[in-house]
């Protein structure tokens, strides 16, 4: 089990490495960041300086080691566009997008088992009809189109929720929190949906399918003939078993919400990692895109591992398999 | 003899398809008395696994009982609310599938599964009923129980698990065991255990047992009594050293004349020509007609009602009053 663990860590270094590998090259690439820096009447001589002084004139391999020993301490260098540390910029947005994806995941697996279980349950209801209509709309309507149909009804037409922003936050060390003032809860609703939507969706379907393939299994057949009650069935029994899957999907997917935060932030104006990437974007600011990219894939990364690590704990298969094995 | 423990009487079941309703099982009327062992026989489709669902209620849509009457003990239970039933499943009646490998939960602890069926059925305390649960383990010749009973199903061998699944079956004491094919996915050796076992229990409780299976081998050696089906009907039933030694009905006999023997005759083995009709075209009078050496116009006209002769008792026009020529 511990090896399991140590081995999966090693591989998700490799990984990093790799990712950072890439968001290096992007200071390579994407132009050269001197240019973004100056303007047009700085002399060679000066832009050679700031070269300098950058240590952008180092060998490509000197420069990478440095990049990467900083990374691993979370320092990114300076933005072109702010004067400030990427590092601080992003710990300052972190809580923000961490907050809205958290409450999107919630939101999706809660609604989404519930909805899932239901509709596997309850094939010919109208309720079903309904869920699987939602899920359709979930789907193929685009998170950005939706914000903005929402905006438009309960902000603009109802006035009910705030259109954009995070309300009022409280400083809880280096966190901020939007949870604990109402305007900030209120502000979340509408993001947090928005964002949790297509993930709900995702898994009341397979929540479904999953759940009407172990009601025809063997063993829930034997659990009937056992003439244990419908409820221990369906919530002992069949609900346990579909979980693997939607642990897997729910965990990978928690990666792309953070991902795919950028539209819903941009929508909301949530002032997250998404909205300050899609601002670097547009000013190339290459060390905090650099610095992004870093972070999302260490987040990715990181549930991976956690995924890995939760199957064993639900499927006792799965833990001597792995003792097993190694 | 008292009040059978199962009491089957003109049992029909439906199964309603695209093309109109299909005939599973037609007319089956059978009785298990206390401690008895009565083996169903017959091919892959014959109706055995059905009758055996039809009597512990797990009839699936888009199937039902469309008609005759289930006793257990006297009481009526083909016509029971849902909940009532459940409360017979698992409590009155027991049930094995065929396949041990499936039949249990894979992430719960044999001894979970156990307790939270004795728990379900029998007003017993935690502790109490995991004692039952070791006991239970015991008495199905699973060595050290009480180190086993944390064991999950993956480490269990088949037929194991086969005896953990028994476990289940009996762990409320109930009066009829039915057993679907419990010994078709296990090999040879463990087989004849798990025929012994099972027999060994029944005996032991008084436990009335209905064995599915189509392996005629485990119907000599472990029933007291045999039903024949072929094409959702009962052909023959009678006591199992008569229906096997002297099999009236013509399929019986094919069957029987397809066991190979230990003799050392080198005989070919009987086969019977044909197969056995689909539930969309049974034919007309006695479903066997097509494929039986000895039909006469009778035969394809009106369909044979079970008669005694004897202990035994044969659907076949050959036996009707008057005697004809004799079938052997």
């Amino acid at each position: 089990m511990l090896a399991f663990t140590l081995r999966r860590a090693i591989q998700a270094i490799g990984v990093m490495i790799a990712v950072g590998i890439i968001s290096f090259s992007m200071f390579r690439f994407a132009g050269d960041p001197v240019n973004q820096m100056v303007g047009m009447d700085t002399s060679g001589a000066e832009r050679a300086a700031i070269r300098k002084s950058l240590g952008l004139d180092d060998p490509v391999i000197v420069q990478f080691g440095r990049y990467i020993g900083n990374a691993a301490q979370f320092k990114f260098g300076v933005s072109y566009q702010f004067r400030l540390p990427v590092s601080n910029l992003l710990m300052e947005r972190m809580p923000a997008t961490l907050e809205l994806a958290i409450c999107a995941t919630i939101f999706a697996m809660l609604c989404g088992i519930l909805m899932g279980v239901y509709s596997a349950l309850r094939r010919d209801s109208w309720l079903t009809h309904a869920f699987q209509a939602i899920s359709l709309i979930g789907i193929s309507l685009p998170t950005f189109l939706i914000g903005i149909l929402m905006i438009y009804l309960f902000s603009v037409t109802l006035g009910w929720l705030p259109s954009f922003g995070r309300g009022d936050v409280v400083h809880i060390g280096w966190w901020t929190t939007g949870l604990l003032t109402l305007s900030g809860l209120k502000a979340l609703i509408m993001p947090s949906i928005t964002l949790g939507l297509f993930q709900m969706t995702l898994i009341m379907r397979l929540v479904r399918t999953e759940m009407l393939e172990v009601m025809r299994t063997d063993y829930i057949r034997f659990a009937r003939a056992r003439g244990l009650t419908t409820r221990a069935i369906h919530f002992g029994h069949a609900l346990r078993n579909t979980l693997i899957p939607v642990i897997t999907v729910a965990g990978l997917q928690f990666g792309s919400v953070i991902a795919f935060a950028i539209i819903t932030e941009t929508v909301f104006q949530w002032p997250g990692m998404g909205l300050l990437f899609v601002q670097a974007v547009q000013n190339v600011d290459i060390p905090i895109m650099a610095a992004y990219l870093m972070m999302v894939s260490l987040i990715f990364v990181t549930i991976n591992l956690v995924v890995d690590i939760l199957y064993t704990i639900v499927d006792p298969r799965l833990r001597s398999t792995i003792s097993r094995a190694h | 003899m008292t009040e059978p423990v199962l009491s089957v009487r003109n049992l029909q079941v439906e199964f309603a398809s695209r093309r109109g309703t299909l005939r599973a099982i037609d007319s089956v009327s059978f009785d298990i008395a206390k401690g008895e062992v009565l083996g169903v026989v017959g091919e892959s489709g014959a109706g055995k696994s059905v009758t055996g669902l039809a009597v512990i209620g797990l009839i699936d849509p888009p199937g039902r009982i469309s008609g005759g009457e289930i006793r257990l003990s006297g009481l009526r239970i083909d016509n029971l609310p849902p909940e009532e039933m459940r409360r017979v499943r698992g409590k009155r009646i027991g049930m094995i599938f065929q396949d041990p490998l499936t039949s249990l939960n894979p992430l719960y602890k044999i001894g979970d599964q156990l307790i939270e069926t004795i728990r379900t059925h029998l007003n017993l305390s935690e502790t109490a009923a995991r004692r039952r649960a070791i006991d239970l383990l015991a008495e199905v010749g699973i060595p050290a129980p009480e180190k086993r009973i944390d064991g999950y199903p993956h480490e269990f061998s088949g037929g194991m698990r086969q005896r953990v699944v028994i476990a289940l079956a009996i762990c409320a004491e109930p009066e009829l065991i039915i057993a679907d094919e419990p010994t078709t996915a296990l090999d040879v050796s463990v087989q004849a255990q798990i025929i012994s076992l099972i027999k060994r229990l029944g005996r032991d409780h008084g436990t009335a047992v209905m064995l599915v299976t189509h392996d005629m081998g485990v119907i000599a050696e472990a029933s007291d009594r045999v039903a024949v089906m072929y094409a959702g009907r009962v052909a023959e039933i009678g006591p199992v050293q008569d229906v096997v030694r002297n099999p009236l009905h013509p399929y019986a006999k094919g069957l029987m004349g397809a066991i190979p023997t230990l003799a050392g005759d080198d005989k070919r083995l009987v086969q019977i020509p044909g197969s056995m009709p689909r539930l969309s075209a049974i034919p007309r009078g006695c479903s066997f007609n097509p494929r039986c050496a000895f039909a006469f116009d009778r035969c394809r006209i009106e369909r044979p009602e079970p008669l005694p002769r004897g202990t035994q008792s044969v659907a076949c026009h050959l036996y009707d009053s008057v005697p004809t020529e004799s079938a052997a």
